[in-house]
């Protein structure tokens, strides 16, 4: 298991080692092991599935903390579309945006500006043609990552654009170093962000040598002194340069909504995300123009450091009423519309597939195949993985043992005649026992 | 045993619910062992089409795969109505589903058609009364 930058941190403290986080890992990347919940680093793609569910908030996110600002000159904050649905009676983003500079920040480049641009290129591209069908966005990382580890074959189906936040990041830098004439590495840009997916998208670029964003703060550390910043403001800057076509993106559907076009599936939730990336594969879906996806349900309204019910945000984002009608944010030429263009290749990472050959592959589903017969199917999760397959798999591949299994384990222990079958039996947890049918499971 | 990897499948009869299920671990195990995209594809939409085919036509059936590295033989097996003409059967967009299924967005009369073209072999083994046995072969070349 490499050591690949993960945004989602454990407080060993906090975790208790209970199952709901091993059970909600989309990519079954969880193992509960001495009482704490370890990562399988290869597999996982930072959605933050884990951080939601876990009721004792154990899993956090790697953010930055506002003070780190104060280590460049020229200090730029990159407000998500995400944060203006955030607050209750808020019809004008200018108050928003003026509040960021009252927090320290130097400039505010919304989000929305750079995610106008990616709508443009996407725009241009699909009319330009030669792209493979469906097109999927790129603009989830966590959805990039799924794709990269259990759907590469997709990978030449991805939108091969710059993120609304990367785009953002270039341009407030370009503006700022023509402003002040300060060297690249005095100009901070700060991401306020609603996930930590686009925090690995900043630390661990995948198709980068390295990212515009120097750091990112979550909407929920932020939001309180930004509240209490934004009740007290005595002018309000005219900031907003972005209009609502960029705010939409922070909706599913947005994304399709603001480049235009109309054959398109937009799937929110990483369950959904799923179905569709299987029926994509299965050729299912080749008469539809554009994929939108997002690991979150509703859209980056609905990530994890988000402080509103994405439900909720949805109807704030809509209340919002003063924004600028036309942008210049476009793309005016081949060169700009090279330039979005993602400068590496996205590498597959496939972490389904069990060995390096198909012969030895097959030893390993056969000896899985077999192992499973010798589970129950219960899927208690009592073992420390998420299912009795993914337990199998673990022992073949070395990294468990059958006596996981606590009901093998029972077995076991009934072989030895000087224990108490009785005593035994109450090993089982309750709502399993007398339920399995031992002659059914070729136990040996 | 080393050398095959075998899966079989119970496939129940008229419920929409469960359909593609079969397909869907198989294709499953077939990325898991490493097989190309493209093959693993063909074999999905394939078994897909069949597995749907029976629910519809022959109150479900069992399936049967049989893996080597070489060839992914699929053996689909119903004791349906059987089809009457294949050659029929065979043409783009000639279905006999009822209106129910149909409604469902099946039986558009693709099934067979789908099945020949992403798969190298196709034999139709069909009894009036008695029932249908499909036998796919997708080689890994």
């Amino acid at each position: 298991m490499n050591t690949v930058f993960h945004s989602v941190n454990l407080d060993k403290s906090k975790c208790l080692g209970c199952m709901n986080c091993i059970k909600r890992c989309p990519t079954q990347a969880i193992r509960v092991r001495h009482g704490k919940a370890t990562i399988i680093s290869e597999r996982c793609i930072d959605c933050g599935e884990c951080i939601r569910i876990c009721p004792h908030h154990a899993k956090t996110a790697k953010t930055d903390s506002l003070s780190m600002i104060e280590d460049y000159k020229y200090k730029i904050a990159l407000p998500a579309p995400s944060l203006y649905g955030q607050f209750r009676n808020l019809e004008d983003v200018n108050i928003v945006l003026t509040a960021l500079l009252e927090l320290g920040f130097d400039s505010v480049f919304e989000v929305a500006r750079g995610a106008e641009v990616v709508s443009d290129a996407t725009r241009k591209l699909v009319e330009k043609g030669g792209l493979k069908k469906p097109i999927i966005s790129s603009a989830c990382p966590a959805v990039i990552r799924l794709i990269r580890v259990s759907y590469p074959e997709l990978i030449d189906n991805l939108l091969k654009l710059e993120t609304p936040m990367e785009e953002s990041a270039f341009l407030a830098r370009k503006e700022a170093e023509e402003k002040t004439g300060l060297p690249q590495e005095d100009i901070g840009v700060f991401f306020i962000t609603p996930c930590p997916a686009k925090i690995t998208a900043i630390k661990s670029p995948l198709c980068a040598d390295k990212s515009n964003v120097s750091g990112a703060i979550a909407i929920s550390d932020i939001y309180p002194k930004l509240l209490h910043k934004m009740k007290h403001l005595e002018n309000v800057q005219e900031l907003n340069q972005a209009s609502k076509a960029g705010v939409r993106w922070a909706v599913s559907c947005g994304e399709a909504y603001s480049a235009g076009i109309n054959n398109y599936i937009a799937a929110d939730g990483i369950e959904n995300v799923i179905k569709i990336l299987e029926e994509i594969e299965d050729d299912k879906l080749n008469d539809i123009d554009f994929i939108e996806l997002n690991a979150c349900t509703g859209g980056c309204i609905g990530g994890c450091l988000t402080i509103t019910n994405n439900f909720v945000a949805r109807t704030r984002l809509k209340a919002l009423k003063k924004f600028v009608q036309d942008t210049d944010n476009k793309i005016n030429n081949e060169d700009e519309l090279k330039e979005i263009g993602w400068k590496g290749e996205l590498e597959p990472a496939s972490v389904l597939k069990v060995a390096d050959n198909v012969t030895d592959a097959m030893k390993f589903m056969n000896q899985v195949e077999e192992m499973v017969k010798t589970f129950p199917g219960l899927d208690c999760g009592t073992c420390g993985a998420p299912t009795c397959r993914a337990l199998a798999e673990d022992i073949v591949r070395g990294y468990a043992n059958v006596d996981h299994c606590i009901f093998r384990l029972k077995q076991e222990m009934e072989k030895n005649p000087n224990t108490n079958n009785d005593d035994i039996e109450k090993m089982i947890p309750v709502p399993f026992r007398g339920t399995i049918d031992e002659e059914k499971l070729k136990w040996t | 045993m080393q050398d095959t990897v075998k899966l079989h499948f119970d496939v129940s009869g008229n419920d929409f619910t469960c359909a593609g299920e079969a397909s869907g671990k198989i294709k499953r195990t077939l990325k898991q062992l490493g097989f190309d995209i493209s093959l693993v594809r063909n074999v999905a939409i394939a078994v897909y089409e069949a597995e749907i085919n029976m629910v519809i036509h022959a109150d479900g059936g069992v399936i049967d795969v049989d893996i080597d590295s070489d060839c992914i033989t699929v053996v689909l097996k119903d004791r349906g109505p059987g089809i009457p003409d294949i050659e029929l059967a065979m043409k783009e967009g000639y279905s006999t589903a009822p209106e129910n299924v149909r409604m469902l967005g099946f039986g558009a009369g693709m099934g067979l058609p789908n099945i020949k073209k992403y798969t190298d072999e196709m034999n139709i083994d069909t009894v009036i009364g008695v029932g249908t046995t499909i036998t796919l072969k997708v080689y890994n070349k």
